[in-house]
C-alpha cells in the first residue's frame, strides 16, 4: 500500500520544503534589518519586470538546467555526482579549444562542435571517478570533490601558462573569433522598432538546454538504458539479478552526467563570455545539486527549479545593486533549499505520511 | 647554512599551516569513526572563523572569540546531527547544505554588523592569540642547529597549535584506550551490535558529532585569530576538504592523520614560498602543489597504494530493528 498519493510526493513535499526555506530566508532578511516585502518586490521587478531581467534570469537558468540534469541523471543511478563544477570547468576548456584553434565558417557548425567538445571533456573528467567507483569501490562523492579541486588547479595552469595570449596579464584565453559568436536573444527576438533583451546574455543555448531536458526524459523513461539506470538505482541486488552490470551502469550514468555538466560551457563560455576565464562556472555546478533535489530528479522539475534559481540569482544581483543586502543571501537560500529538500526530507515526509494514513483510515 | 635557515622557515610555516588541517581532520575522525560522514568540515570552520573574529573584535577578548567560534560550529554540528541522525537524512547532502549555509551567512552577517564588504575589523592586542615563547628560547637562539629548531620551529606558536598537536595522542587514547572510544568505533562499524548491548546509538553519534563541532570550532578560531588577524570572506579556502583528504589518506587513524596533515601543510608552505619550483630544467608549476593533496588522496582511494576502507556503517542512518 502506498503511504500517500503520488501527487503529494511529487508536488506537496517540494512545495512545503520550499515554503520552509522561504520562511527562514525571510527571518534572515529581518534579522539583518531589511524589509522582506521590499526585497521580494525588488527581486521580482529586477528579474522578471523587463526583457532585460528575463534575459539574465533565463541565462542563469540555462546553466542550472544543464548542471541540474547532470546531478539528476546520476541520482537515478543512486550516485551523488558532486563534481559538476569541475566537469563544467573542463567543458569550458573543451569549448575554448574547439572555438580558438579551428576556423569555423559559421556559428551553427561551431555550436555543434563546441557541444561535442564540451560533452567529451566533461565526460572525460567524470570518467576517472566513475571508473574508481565501479571497479575499485572508491566513494564517488569524495573522488568527485577531489576532482573539482584538481580541475581548478589544472584550469589555472592552462590559463596562466598555456592559453593566455602573449602580453596579456589576465589569466584568460583570447576572445573567440567573430564567426563563432552565438546569437543572443536580443538578435533573435528584436525587431527594427522594438529592441528586446538588450544587453542580456541569454542566447540560443537556452534552447539546447530545453532539448537536453527532453532528451534526458526520453533516455530515463523511454529507453532500455534508462530503465537499467533506474533499476540499478532502485535496488542494486535486484538489478544484478536481472542481469544488469553495476560497473557498466555506474560508468555510463556518470559519463552522461559529466557530459551534461560539461555542456553548460556552451552557455557561459561560448554564449556569454566569448572567452574562457578563471572561475567561469561561478558555482553553477553546485547549484545543480539544489536544482536536482528540488526538481525531484525529473527533467520537468529540473526545468522549473532551474528557472526558480535563475530568478533568485538575477533577483539577488539586483538586490545587491540597490540595497545593502549582499549577493550571498542567495547562497543562504540555496543552502536552505538543499537542506529542506535533501537532508531534512524526512522531517516533512514523516508527518505528511502520517496525516495521509490518518485521512485514509478516517475514510474507511 | 642558508639552506638550513630556509628549511627551518619552511618547516615552521608547515606547522602553522598544518594546525587547522589537523584540528579539522581529527574533528572528521571522531564523526566518521562513529559512522557519520561529514563533508561540512569546511562550513563549520568558516562559521567559527567568522564568529570568533567578530566577537574578538567587539569584546577585545580572544578567549570569548574562541568560545563564540566553538558555539557557532556546534550549532551547525547540531543541525547535521538532527538531519542525519534524528531524521535519517542523507549525510552528504546535509554536509553540502552546511557548507553553503556557512558561506552565505558569514558574509551576510559580516556585512550587516561591520559594513566592510564581508570582513571583520582587523584584530590586534588581546583580540589575537599571541605566540608563546618557550623558556630559554632567546638564549638558545645562537646555538647551531638546535638553536633555530628550538626557538623558531618548536617555540613561538600560539597556544592553539600546541592544543592541536596534543589532541593527537589524546584522540588516540580516547579511541583505543577508553570504553567511550571502543563504543564510538563500534557504532561506526556495527551499530546494531552496540544497540543490542544496550548502549544508545543515537547518543554516541550525537556525542561524536559534538566533538567534531568543538574541534572544527577551534580550527576556525585558529584561522581567524591566530594565523590571520580577522575574518575575510571564504577564508577557509578549501582547508576543510584538504582535512577530509588527509583523513582518508590517514585511513581514519589519529597518528597517521597528523603525518598526513603535516605533509599537506608542507605542500602548502612550499607553494606559498617558492611558487614555481625549478628542479634542474624541469619546472614544477605552483598549481601542481595546489592539486597534489587531492591527487594523492585519489590515488590512495583508488587502492593502488594500500586501500583506504572507511568505517563500515559510515553514511548509513541507523534504523532500530522492530
Amino acid at each position: 500500500m502506498e503511504k500517500m498519493p503520488k501527487w503529494a510526493d511529487v508536488v506537496l513535499i517540494p512545495l512545503i520544503s520550499l515554503i520552509l526555506a522561504a520562511i527562514l530566508s525571510t527571518l534572515v532578511i529581518l534579522a539583518i534589518g531589511e524589509n522582506p516585502v521590499e526585497a521580494v518586490n525588488l527581486m521580482v521587478t529586477g528579474a522578471l519586470g523587463s526583457t532585460y531581467g528575463w534575459g539574465y534570469t533565463l541565462y542563469y537558468a540555462t546553466n542550472f538546467m544543464f548542471t541540474g540534469l547532470a546531478v539528476a541523471v546520476a541520482f537515478h543511478a543512486r550516485l551523488f555526482n558532486i563534481g559538476g563544477e569541475g566537469q563544467a570547468m573542463l567543458g569550458g576548456l573543451g569549448v575554448a579549444v574547439a572555438c580558438l584553434y579551428i576556423p569555423w565558417p559559421h556559428w551553427s557548425i561551431a555550436l555543434l562542435a563546441a557541444c561535442a567538445a564540451s560533452m567529451l571533456f566533461g565526460a572525460a573528467w567524470a570518467a576517472i571517478p566513475a571508473y574508481l567507483q565501479a571497479k575499485r569501490g572508491s566513494h564517488i562523492v569524495i573522488t568527485t570533490i577531489m576532482f573539482n579541486f584538481i580541475a581548478a588547479a589544472f584550469l589555472n595552469y592552462m590559463l596562466v601558462n598555456v592559453m593566455r595570449p602573449q602580453g596579456s596579464q589576465d589569466p584568460a584565453t583570447a576572445r573567440f573569433p567573430e564567426a563563432v559568436h552565438l546569437p543572443t536573444f536580443q538578435s533573435m527576438f528584436s525587431t527594427a522598432e522594438n529592441a528586446v533583451f538588450r544587453g542580456a546574455p541569454a542566447n540560443i543555448s537556452f534552447f539546447v538546454a530545453l532539448l537536453a531536458c527532453v532528451v534526458v526524459w526520453a533516455l530515463i523513461w523511454r529507453t532500455r538504458l534508462g530503465y537499467e539506470i533506474r533499476a540499478y538505482g532502485h535496488s542494486e541486488t535486484g538489478a544484478v539479478y536481472a542481469g544488469i552490470s553495476p560497473v557498466r551502469i555506474t560508468i555510463i550514468a556518470m559519463l552522461i552526467s559529466g557530459a551534461l555538466a560539461g555542456l553548460m560551457a556552451i552557455n557561459n563560455v561560448m554564449g556569454e563570455a566569448e572567452r574562457l576565464v578563471l572561475n567561469a562556472t561561478e558555482g553553477a555546478g553546485f547549484i545543480g545539486i539544489a536544482v536536482a533535489l528540488m526538481g525531484r530528479s525529473h527533467p520537468f522539475g529540473v526545468f522549473l527549479a532551474a528557472i526558480l534559481f535563475g530568478f533568485l540569482y538575477q533577483g539577488g544581483a539586483e538586490l545587491a545593486l540597490w540595497t545593502s543586502i549582499p549577493r550571498e543571501l542567495i547562497v543562504v537560500i540555496q543552502a536552505l533549499v538543499i537542506l529542506f529538500t535533501g537532508a531534512l526530507d524526512n522531517m516533512v515526509r514523516i508527518p505528511l505520511e502520517k496525516l495521509f494514513l490518518g485521512l485514509r483510515k478516517g475514510a474507511e | 647554512m642558508e639552506f638550513f635557515v630556509t628549511l627551518v622557515q619552511v618547516l615552521d610555516s608547515t606547522i602553522r599551516l598544518a594546525t587547522p588541517l589537523l584540528l579539522a581532520c581529527l574533528a572528521g575522525l571522531y564523526s566518521e569513526r562513529a559512522g557519520i560522514f561529514d563533508i561540512g568540515l569546511e562550513g563549520k570552520m568558516l562559521m567559527s572563523a567568522f564568529f570568533s573574529a567578530a566577537v574578538a573584535a567587539v569584546t577585545g577578548s580572544v578567549w570569548l572569540g574562541l568560545m563564540a567560534g566553538i558555539g557557532a560550529s556546534l550549532i551547525l554540528s547540531a543541525l547535521h546531527g538532527v538531519a542525519s541522525i534524528t531524521f535519517r537524512g542523507n549525510q552528504l547532502i546535509s554536509g553540502v547544505a552546511i557548507n553553503f549555509l556557512a558561506s552565505g551567512l558569514t558574509v551576510l552577517i559580516a556585512q550587516s554588523w561591520f559594513q566592510q564588504g564581508g570582513r571583520t575589523p582587523s584584530l590586534f592586542g588581546g583580540g589575537r592569540f599571541e605566540p608563546i615563547s618557550f623558556p630559554f628560547a632567546e638564549a638558545l637562539d645562537a646555538a647551531p642547529i638546535i638553536g633555530p629548531v628550538y626557538s623558531e620551529l618548536l617555540s613561538g606558536h600560539s597556544i592553539l597549535v600546541y592544543v592541536a598537536f596534543l589532541m593527537v595522542p589524546l584522540t588516540w587514547w580516547v579511541l583505543y584506550r577508553t570504553r567511550f572510544g571502543l563504543r564510538l568505533r563500534a557504532v561506526g562499524e556495527n551499530p546494531a551490535a552496540v544497540d543490542t548491548a544496550g548502549v544508545s546509538v543515537v547518543g554516541l553519534r550525537f556525542a561524536a558529532v559534538a566533538i567534531c563541532g568543538v574541534l572544527c570550532g577551534i580550527a576556525g578560531a585558529y584561522l581567524a585569530t591566530a594565523l590571520q588577524a580577522g575574518f575575510v570572506k571564504e577564508m577557509t579556502a578549501g582547508r576543510g576538504f584538504i582535512a577530509l583528504a588527509a583523513l582518508i589518506f590517514a585511513k581514519w587513524r589519529p597518528w597517521h592523520a597528523m603525518w598526513a596533515c603535516l605533509l599537506f601543510g608542507l605542500l602548502q608552505a612550499i607553494a606559498l614560498r617558492f611558487q614555481n619550483i625549478d628542479l634542474g630544467g624541469i619546472i614544477i608549476p605552483v598549481q601542481v602543489m595546489d592539486a597534489l593533496p587531492y591527487i594523492l588522496t585519489v590515488v590512495i582511494l583508488a587502492g593502488f597504494v594500500g586501500k583506504a576502507i572507511p568505517p563500515r556503517a559510515g553514511g548509513e542512518p541507523y534504523v532500530k530493528e522492530r
